[in-house]
């Protein structure tokens, strides 16, 4: 299906959220998930089904002021 | 001159939320040359809290993992902040990312309202301060000298207020003393940290004379010739304009005044007064 992820328009294999946090880090617990705009916790994302045109932010850590 | 006693060094502790702190600086994480500048900076400063963001994950790189370890060992308290967020929503969604991934309840809160100052969205930082209070976030809102939206900060829910010393990176040091003044006299309970504009230590010093609780920086010290000697400076000024809040400041004067006693002045002929 079609997405836009982290700003991008993608084409991706993954059903649900957990599934596509997979194919950025082993470690779920280095990322965060926010889905249409609304914040997907750790515990939500396995039953998060993805669906056509949905917004996807996936975030890590990094630098900041 | 006074040495600082005990008393003294255990009156210079303050607190923020529920957190008893020593070091009044506050430092980003962000520009350094190298992560070890950062680790060093950071510990020269003797910081104990760094500010860190949330960007977007690339796949299958390691370079956010990696600083993600190499802030875990810098032993701080970690201050996420919600840098580039231009509405409450995404202020508020990003907090509650930051959140989880930190495992902290802190959230420097930044809703930016122009791309070429980056002032705060006043009206959208007190909608988003009011709602992630609610969530029990415990909130320092990025604001200005404003009195009226500090009040309705204070009143949505922040403890902690931290205005600009001028637009953040410019380095301008305090573009108006006089809101700054105003405002610590106006909030004299109330933790406030100057965040944003410093360029030099004697900025930073300025501040914490008027009365100010902290500094918050980060271009500072993280773009300097040598950030870990200027994060030792920025360390040094933090203690010295807090020192001197402390002691009390004379009152400035517009006519001089002589320091050294008039009485008994050679050569001073009281005929000559005529």
């Amino acid at each position: 299906m079609n997405v836009i992820l982290n700003g991008q328009s993608e084409t991706i294999k993954a059903l649900t959220l957990s599934e596509l946090c997979k194919t950025f880090q082993d470690d779920p617990m280095t990322i965060a998930t926010a889905v249409n705009g609304n914040f997907v916790s750790v515990g939500e994302r396995d039953a998060l089904k993805l669906k056509e045109g949905d917004r996807i932010e996936i975030l890590s850590p990094r630098q900041g002021g | 001159m006074t040495i600082e006693t005990p008393d003294k060094q255990q009156s210079s502790r303050f607190q923020l939320y529920d957190t008893n702190l020593h070091s009044r600086l506050i430092l980003g994480s962000a520009l350094y040359p190298s992560p070890d500048s950062l680790s060093g900076a950071v510990k020269a400063s003797g910081a104990e809290i760094v500010t860190i963001s949330l960007r977007r994950e690339t796949a299958g790189r390691s370079a956010a993992k990696d600083f993600w370890q190499h802030i875990q060992k810098l032993g701080v308290k970690l201050l996420p902040n919600t840098a580039g967020c231009r509405t409450a929503k995404e202020a508020i969604t990003t907090a509650q990312m930051a959140r989880e991934l930190f495992g902290t309840s802190w959230v420097k809160l930044e809703v930016i309202a122009n791309d070429d100052t980056l002032q705060p969205d006043l009206f959208g930082l007190v909608e988003a301060t009011k709602e992630l209070s609610e969530q029990g976030f415990q909130v320092f809102p990025y604001t200005t000298e404003d009195l009226g939206a500090a009040e309705k900060l204070l009143t949505a829910g922040a403890e902690v207020l931290m205005p600009w010393g001028a637009p953040i990176g410019t380095g301008r040091g305090l573009m108006n003393p006089y809101a700054l003044k105003t405002m610590r006299s106006y909030f004299p309970d109330t933790a406030l940290i100057v965040d944003a504009g410093i360029g030099a230590p004697s900025h930073a010093a300025q501040a914490m004379e008027m009365g100010y609780d902290a500094i918050l920086l980060n271009t500072a010290v993280a773009k300097a010739g040598d950030p870990v000697a200027m994060a030792r400076a920025f360390k040094l000024a933090v203690e010295a304009g807090h020192l001197a809040f402390q002691a009390l400041m004379i009152e400035e004067r517009d006519m001089a005044s002589p320091s050294t006693p008039v009485a008994g002045t050679p050569f001073f002929d009281l005929e000559k007064l005529d």
